[in-house]
């Protein structure tokens, strides 16, 4: 090649062009940025050789180290797993009892269970297990199924009307409005007795209260105490699910609830479930 | 000798070299995953969508939840003990397209199914903030409209030509079983479930007379993940 004119004020070489007197540089590539990308080719070659990317007819090249992702990440959790062995298997080994009364495998469970609850409950519990519309709040010490520590775990085992379940907690409070049980003007007056039961005054004897002994009682006690073993909620105090005015208890009547919650058992293990009862018992209200 | 300065003097030849280089780089890139065999795992399970889930997969699409949800569970430990296991590719097989989504504002949804109570989905579907008080979602209180579709059969058949492996059984009966499937005391809500295996049958929207939108989307939702059998994947022959 023929050395092209040297430009006098940059000192650099011009390619040659010539446009009516104008003349074109012809900067070389910084070094830094060169030498970068020969690097850059240098990796990929050892990538190449050391991790799986060339496909061929049967898979791809599987590389030197023989990685791979799925196996990695078995390992890793393997690995986390590995280091609560220990504490897990005798949690899953104690009975809930046993747990409580151990000072150290309680703090491992409850840790374990705040955990577990941030990731799979706080969504409809809420974030401070506080509760909302229709979803209980599960720091006070009113319970639908029972606030045992046993009870509390059958719960998250098997959920309550999960269908999936076959060991599921299971009641239905009869629509009685819809399906034509009570009339209008008796689901007002059994809902007036209810909101009257829920502020402790004397209640009004009349229809009301006949009917609530006919239709409620067998469920929710003959003072509104209600019955965790059916899932009855207490109505004799200021604690709603969905709310004490009148309007949500006609709804209430009208419609009934029949709210869902899933069950855990094929989700989580024996021991995170365990560990989050002892959690939700520990919130503020267990028994 | 060899020079950049022929190919930079020659727009046709810069053209066909480009051309050659870029297909290069595609047949390399692309080509494998029709003809490798591990691309997609071989995994119990898997079933085309029932045409009420079909419904709910287009409606997912139609209102963009992939634009804030995603469904890839990728496999990373934080991941997994969040979501659950990790997302194969044997997942969305069917779906034409994939919503496998690129962005999470919302949480992933790939194995959202079971995780919540039907009455949740549509209290929070309706009013994200009445379940959630810290969510940014907005709310979807139109999909109370009724369903409204026609063709069914004519999707099921679309899918079918894309490769999705629809029985002329299966398109026949789209109609029935998609309003069967939201309506368990029908006569046919038995048949959806051997048509479709693991298909839930139940009124998804908590309101018996009508099929809506709720119905098919919340269908699709509590479906999301539950139908690949994991007892029975091993991770050694799925390595990759």
């Amino acid at each position: 090649m023929t050395k092209n004119e040297i430009d006098e004020i940059s000192g650099t070489e011009t390619t040659g062009h010539d446009w009516d007197g104008i003349r074109e540089l012809d900067t070389p590539m910084p070094r830094w940025w060169l030498w970068t990308f020969y690097a850059c080719i240098l990796f990929s070659l050892v990538y190449v050789i050391l991790y799986p990317a060339i496909p061929l007819v049967n898979g791809a090249t599987k590389g030197w180290l023989g990685y791979s992702t799925r196996i990695e990440l078995k390992n890793s959790i393997d690995v986390a797993l590995d280091e609560q062995k220990e504490s897990r298997l005798k949690i899953e080994n104690a009975s809930l009892a046993e747990i409580k009364a151990d000072p150290t495998l309680l703090s491992f469970a409850q840790a374990g269970g705040r955990a577990a609850f941030k990731v799979n409950c706080i969504q409809c519990h809420g974030s401070g297990a506080e509760g909302s519309k229709g979803n209980p709040n599960l720091n006070d010490d009113d319970w639908l199924w029972g606030g045992s520590l046993e009870t509390i775990h059958q719960t998250i085992l098997h959920g309550i009307r999960y269908e999936q379940d076959d060991d599921t907690r299971l009641s239905q409070m009869p629509a009685f409005g819809t399906d034509e049980l009570l009339t209008p003007a008796e689901i007002d007056a059994v809902a007036d007795y209810v909101i009257s039961l829920s502020k402790a005054e004397t209640p009004p004897g009349g229809e009301g209260a006949d009917l609530f002994a006919a239709n409620c009682a067998s469920c929710h006690g003959e003072n509104g105490g209600g019955n965790p073993e059916m899932g009855a909620p207490a109505l004799n105090d200021q604690i709603w699910l969905y709310g004490g005015s009148k309007e949500t208890v006609v709804e209430s009547i009208t419609k009934s609830r029949r709210a869902v919650m899933p069950a855990w058992a094929a989700r989580l293990d024996a021991a995170t479930i365990k560990q989050l009862a002892i959690y939700v018992h520990g919130l503020g209200g267990g028994q | 000798m060899f020079s950049h300065k022929i190919i930079e003097k020659n727009s046709t030849l810069l053209l066909v070299l480009s051309l050659l280089v870029v297909t290069i780089g595609g047949i390399i890139e692309i080509v494998p995953t029709f003809y490798l065999e591990n691309t997609i795992e071989k995994v119990k399970g898997m079933r085309p969508y029932s045409p009420l889930e079909l419904m709910g997969h287009n409606i997912y699409k139609r209102e963009g939840c992939n634009l804030c949800h995603s469904q890839m569970i990728r496999p990373f430990r934080d991941e997994v003990e969040r979501y659950g296991h990790y997302s194969l590719a044997a997942e969305s097989m069917y779906d034409h397209p994939f919503v496998w989504g690129s962005k999470r504002t919302g949480p992933d949804l790939a194995r959202v199914g079971g995780r919540y109570s039907d009455e949740w989905h549509r209290e929070h579907l309706k009013d994200p903030r009445s379940v959630v008080p810290e969510s940014i979602m907005p709310g979807y209180p139109f999909l109370k409209a009724p369903l409204k579709v026609h063709d069914i059969a004519a999707h099921l058949r679309a899918n079918q030509r894309l490769g999705v492996p629809y029985t002329e059984e299966q398109i026949e009966a789209a109609a029935v079983d998609m309003v069967s499937q939201a309506d368990p005391d029908s006569d046919g809500a038995e048949d959806v479930v051997s048509r479709y295996p693991k298909a839930q049958v139940r009124d998804f929207d908590g309101d018996p007379t009508t099929l809506t939108e709720m119905d098919a989307l919340i269908a699709y939702l509590q479906m999301l993940g539950t139908l690949v059998d994991f007892s029975t994947y091993s991770v050694e022959e799925n390595s990759r």
